[in-house]
């Protein structure tokens, strides 16, 4: 198309204004084309299953998401002025979730109570699929005179916990450690005279 | 000629008011003048890349971190690859265009006087944001010139002058593409058809269609980023539920092309030189014009090759592998036409031939890195280590740089109607062809022995290499200052350049006196069929 240059250049004018409109479509379908680029990413990864990006939820539905059990909850405590009582007496949680619940300690005498709380479990054999990351029952407990106290227990169901488990059943009880007994003397002993 | 020259100009009233001094230059609408310019800044802008990247080779010349911090180090990285990119390859070859394009296609000026004006004047800001950027709280970009999220989203102010700096050099990237696509369909002097255009016009033409087609991308994708960083969105941002992998899909869509709108004009370039000092006719004009066109279009359909390791299918994997390697097929034809245009030829070796040879030699060996890379299971291995490194500036700094030196020394004379200094021109091929190899030849090795790239510091087995690397580019680096020296004597004065100083040459160019007027084919010159190409 090659085209003769008039004197006026009237005529080239005109053809050059018409070029640079039909360039000028071909930049705004690029600039669209860029601008569907997102949805159409996300429709050609949810149409092919490649870069699925919510694949985090399907965890869910695969065998490592758990199921529920329930929990319940259980508190003790013998003639040492303590009142003892769990936050909730039921739960229902996930295997392989964290749980984190409080019981609920309140020291009704005048003097100062040391004690320590030792776990039990119900079926006994589900003790070993509670994988406890923190709880007030791995050391010593000092309660003042009167003294109100939420203590945590925080813990994770195994998720290979027995499939016949159904019902876990988690009791404590707060025994009152004689003064001037040392924290965790009884393990010393072993390896220290 | 002198005198018809002002003669010819009083003839125009619409240029009797032509404004003097500096205000010439900023309101000219002259194709020369603003190719001047163009030129003129691109080298500005190559020697504050270049003192970029001796930071960081005086930076990598030992292991450990000697004079700059690691945040500093990657905005010196990631700075010189933007401005050696947007800010001195490509506006060379536009100020190459807009110097040439008219002259080799007998128009009186470029088809938008007053655009070509604007395309150029929007440089000079964009290159204050880049530089600029450097002096704001949080420094630069210091991504890479990929700008990937997450890093892009999260940096400070730097990055926002970044992007807007793309966003006016793709602007004027666009205005400049219309400028020439509109030049060289409509201004053509009557009887030159498309398939007797210099091979520059070719390679313009696909060039600037590349431009029109990936620019409009880059500026969306950065656009996106800006959002993600300021108005909440999450198109890469994956806490909000975007996919930092969009980005350099969308990234390589359009930066794949890119390297093509680097390398194209300059294979352009080459096909004038290598048959003006062969005294041949470019051999294969017709598979050329076609080997340019297949290199367009399947550059759009190879960015994944950039994302091997983003973990895309092994079907995937496998099509862009092979569809990367099929880029090879009209590469290689233009390398074996280039070759043969020298066969049997007349040939001599002035500076613009020798860095014609200097291209063709070491851009083959850049090919070559790249077909390796290109491998998907090579690739993996290879993934951002310095053998990418040396392939890359292989193909861009031999590549690119080196075509745009013959060009340079081949039509200073038109420009400035002085021969320049042949002598001083070879010494500085040769100092650019030693120290370039010096500098980069080793980094393949570091790449293949696991050195990683935009990293300060690195294992001490890499040390010695480094150290060559670091002597090699600081010798490449100060002696491009010879270009200076050469061109300003050339300005200044020298020996009288005929108006066609290479008796090989051909084209429209070469008809009109050196230096060439201001005003040249204010009426369509005759077109000789037997000076054309093919």
């Amino acid at each position: 198309m090659s085209q003769v240059l008039t004197p006026a250049g009237t005529l080239t004018k005109a053809a050059n204004r018409r070029l640079a409109l039909r360039l000028l479509v071909v930049i705004a379908g690029s600039l669209l084309f860029v601008a569907v680029q997102p949805g159409l990413y996300k429709a050609f990864c949810d149409w092919t299953g490649i870069y699925d990006i919510d694949r985090a939820d399907q965890l869910a539905h695969s065998p490592l998401a758990g199921r529920a059990v329930r929990l319940e909850f259980d508190a003790n405590s013998f003639d040492n002025g303590l009142r003892f009582r769990p936050e909730l007496a039921t739960l229902s949680a996930k295997t392989g979730n964290v749980v984190h619940v409080t019981y609920r300690v309140e020291n009704t005498r005048d003097t100062v109570v040391i004690g320590q709380a030792v776990p039990s479990y119900s079926p006994q054999h589900a003790g070993g699929y509670v994988k406890k990351l923190d709880c007030f029952c791995f050391k010593q407990q000092t309660f003042a005179p009167h003294e109100v106290r939420e203590l945590p227990v925080v813990f994770v169901l195994d998720p290979q916990l027995p499939a016949d488990v159904t019902t876990v059943t988690l009791s404590y009880t707060f025994f009152e450690v004689p003064e001037g007994s040392v924290q965790g003397r009884s393990v010393n002993s072993k390896s220290a005279p | 000629m002198n005198a018809s020259h002002t003669a010819h100009h009083d003839d125009l009233g619409h240029h009797g008011h032509a404004p003097t001094g500096i205000m010439r230059w900023i309101t000219t609408t002259n194709h020369k003048d603003i190719g001047t310019m163009y030129l003129w800044f691109s080298f500005i802008m190559f020697l504050v890349g270049g003192a970029m990247s001796l930071v960081i080779r005086a930076e990598l010349m030992q292991p450990g971190i000697q004079y700059v911090s690691p945040e500093f180090y990657n905005q010196m990285l990631t700075l010189h690859a933007l401005i050696m990119v947007f800010g001195a390859i490509m506006p060379a070859f536009v100020g190459f265009a807009n110097w040439m394009l008219p002259l080799m296609l007998g128009a009186p000026d470029m088809a938008f006087a007053r655009m070509n004006n604007w395309s150029f004047w929007l440089l000079p800001p964009a290159a204050i944001l880049l530089t600029g950027s450097l002096f704001v709280p949080g420094g630069a970009a210091g991504t890479g010139w990929t700008l990937y999220p997450p890093l892009s989203v999260q940096m400070g102010i730097g990055m926002d002058m970044a992007i807007f700096a793309v966003h006016i050099l793709g602007m004027s990237s666009i205005m400049g593409s219309i400028n020439i696509i509109t030049t060289i369909l409509n201004l053509r002097t009557p009887g030159m058809t498309l398939m007797k255009m210099p091979m520059f016009a070719w390679t313009w033409l696909v060039t600037a269609f590349l431009l029109i087609a990936s620019m409009p991308i880059l500026a969306g994708a950065v656009t996106m980023l800006l959002t993600d960083r300021h108005f909440g969105t999450s198109f890469f941002a994956a806490a909000g539920g975007g996919d930092p992998v969009l980005f350099q899909h969308i990234f390589w869509f359009f930066g794949h092309p890119e390297v093509y709108i680097i390398a194209l004009p300059a294979f352009g370039v080459v096909s004038h030189v290598i048959p003006a000092f062969s005294r041949k006719p470019l051999f294969g004009y017709v598979s050329m014009v076609y080997a340019i066109a297949a290199i367009g279009l399947i550059s759009f359909f190879v960015w994944a090759h950039h994302m091997y390791v983003t973990g895309i299918p092994l079907t995937g994997q496998l099509y862009f592998m092979y569809a990367t390697l099929l880029i090879a097929v009209p590469t290689g034809v233009k390398v074996f036409n280039w070759v043969t245009t020298m066969w049997r030829g007349a040939l001599s070796f002035e500076t613009p031939m020798l860095f014609a040879l200097g291209f063709l030699f070491l851009f083959t060996i850049g090919g070559l890195t790249g077909l390796v890379l290109a491998i998907t299971a090579v690739d993996i291995q290879l993934q951002d280590t310095y053998y990418v490194v040396a392939h890359f500036h292989y193909v861009m700094v031999a590549g690119a740089l080196f075509s745009a030196y013959a060009g340079l020394y081949y039509w200073l004379p038109k420009w400035t109607g002085h021969m320049y200094n042949e002598s001083l021109g070879k010494l500085h091929f040769w100092l650019s062809i030693v120290f370039f190899n010096v500098a980069f030849f080793p980094q393949h090795f570091l790449g293949l022995a696991g050195m990683p790239r935009r990293i300060p510091d690195y294992a001490q087995q890499f040390t010695d290499f480094n150290m060559v690397s670091g002597i090699g580019a600081f010798g490449f680096g100060f002696s491009q200052l010879l270009v200076l020296v050469v061109v300003f004597q050339a300005m200044k004065g020298g020996a009288k350049a005929a108006a066609k100083p290479w008796d090989g040459a051909t084209g429209l160019e070469w008809t009109v006196p050196s230096p060439a007027p201001h005003h040249t084919f204010e009426d369509p010159p005759p077109f000789d069929q037997a000076t054309a190409h093919g």
